[in-house]
């Protein structure tokens, strides 16, 4: 089952996927472009991310052989829904986006095993997970101003259930700018796969139903500027789209 | 976890501190924890002095309270004490100016960004720093009791014996200065935390011992370090 949080006629809704659209919970079915689509879960709890976890991406910004998973941590301020924009700052040279695969727990998760793993899983959904590289520095990377910022997060348009994606490591995604694609990449080729991430991850903190594991980016990242439209696909999971604007957007 | 301080008195009573939301650490942000990286941050993988604020999370499993023991994992011979002056935000903040910031600050707090000590700075593992029960806050007092944030004695005490001092008068940025510079690029929300940095040569603490964090007007914080495995 898909399920999506949406925002329509003064309250935010559940929603499923309808021929037409989408269909509210109250039965109203509705265009793509009618409603506001929110991060499809609710109560997010960490943010967690992981660095160079497809060795073609590794490659491509020249990092060598790894000792562990590269982990860091995104705040809920990043956070935005499919059909959302990205602010672009005036003057910098290098915003990227990253499509990814995002794994949402669903139950509290500690010290648990790879072959157990799957089981603590309550869905997957899509992320992009934008990052400036002019502000990259050398300490605690990827420093907060490159992919901490505000709506450098999309999440969505579904959350889809565990039980509707059986093997997370069979998944094809891909980005297209502007309708051409850029990015093309297949979960197989992770690094340290889902299960495994969560056994890394619950091995040293509790995992909580609502965090989110943001599992890396295959190859072929290029700048965006404002008005691109980025579209990230991931196969069963859905297209999740984003445009970029400028600071005048913002009143900047 | 954030209910009133009985220490700081009955008027504070009054205050209603929100509940936390994301909790920010900043690194280096004391003069005397830049200086003494040294010639390193001129060195690889540092290669330059930092431009922002460097900053990073705590998620939510490892916040804890004021008496939880802190668990020393199996393997660690010791954990580095992170003694830090904590900002709890009242009001969205998003792009504030240095001059109203304090405006956006419902209180203050004590707080202990616990770390298995590590270097370099580059990349560290969220083993170091974010592992369940990692971050004691203590309870929160109202920021119209705390008269000039830059000027607080942050005090570390290992079974009573003090091991540590620093002045928030020492910050590279000041917490207005900060809460600008951060929020120029993120907005912190209502219940969000910023801790605004360790002074230098955080003391390291063994299991058994016993960890108090005093900060001058804003409160005390105590907890005890466990081994890992050990009987409650």
């Amino acid at each position: 089952m898909k399920r999506a949080r949406v925002a329509y006629a003064g309250a935010i809704h559940e929603a499923t996927p309808h021929a037409d659209g989408l269909r509210l919970a109250d039965g109203r079915v509705l265009a793509e472009h009618d409603v506001v689509w929110l991060p499809p879960v609710a109560r997010l709890g960490s943010i967690i991310a992981l660095g160079l976890n497809y060795a073609d991406h590794a490659k491509e910004l020249a990092f060598g052989a790894q000792d562990e998973p590269l982990a860091f941590l995104k705040g809920p301020n990043t956070l935005i829904g499919h059909r959302g924009q990205t602010r672009r700052p005036h003057g910098v040279s290098f915003m990227h986006y990253e499509c990814e695969l995002a794994v949402v727990i669903g139950r509290r998760a500690r010290r648990v095993k790879r072959a157990d793993a799957l089981a603590y899983v309550a869905g997957y959904t899509i992320a992009n997970d934008y990052a400036i590289r002019d502000y990259l520095e050398n300490y605690y990377r990827p420093n907060l101003r490159v992919k901490n910022r505000d709506g450098f997060t999309a999440l969505g348009p579904w959350l889809v259930d565990a039980a509707d994606v059986p093997d997370p490591g069979a998944l094809a995604l891909r980005t297209t700018v502007n309708g051409r694609v850029t990015q093309q990449g297949h979960t197989r080729d992770l690094i340290t796969g889902v299960p495994e991430l969560i056994e890394y991850l619950s091995s040293f903190m509790t995992l909580d139903a609502g965090d989110v594991i943001l599992t890396g980016t295959p190859e072929g990242v290029i700048d965006v500027r404002p008005g691109d439209e980025v579209v990230c696909e991931i196969d069963g999971l859905g297209r999740l789209v984003n445009t970029i604007v400028g600071d005048e957007a913002f009143g900047r | 976890m954030l209910m009133n301080n009985p220490r700081t008195g009955a008027d504070a009573a009054r205050f209603e501190a929100p509940a936390l939301g994301t909790v920010y650490g900043t690194l280096l942000n004391f003069k005397g924890a830049l200086a003494a990286l040294g010639d390193t941050v001129h060195q690889p993988p540092l290669k330059a002095p930092p431009q922002a604020p460097v900053l990073y999370i705590k998620p939510r499993n490892t916040i804890a309270t004021d008496g939880a023991d802190i668990v020393v994992p199996l393997g660690v011979d010791a954990l580095e004490v992170g003694a830090t002056l904590a900002l709890v935000i009242g009001r969205t903040a998003c792009r504030v100016s240095a001059a109203n910031a304090l405006d956006f600050v419902a209180g203050y707090a004590v707080a202990n960004d616990v770390s298995v000590p590590h270097r370099p700075y580059y990349r560290p593992s969220m083993r170091f720093k974010c592992r369940d029960g990692f971050c004691p806050i203590s309870t929160v007092v109202a920021r119209e009791r705390v008269a000039n944030p830059d000027d607080l004695t942050i005090r570390v005490e290992i079974d009573g014996i003090e091991v540590q001092r620093g002045n928030t008068s020492q910050l590279i940025r000041s917490v207005a200065r900060l809460l600008a510079d951060v929020t120029e690029f993120m907005t912190l929300s209502p219940g969000d935390v910023l801790m605004v940095g360790v002074p230098e040569a955080a003391p390291l603490a063994r299991a058994g011992q016993r960890v108090s964090l005093l900060i001058e007007g804003v409160g005390r914080l105590d907890n005890r370090l466990v081994a890992e495995g050990a009987a409650p």
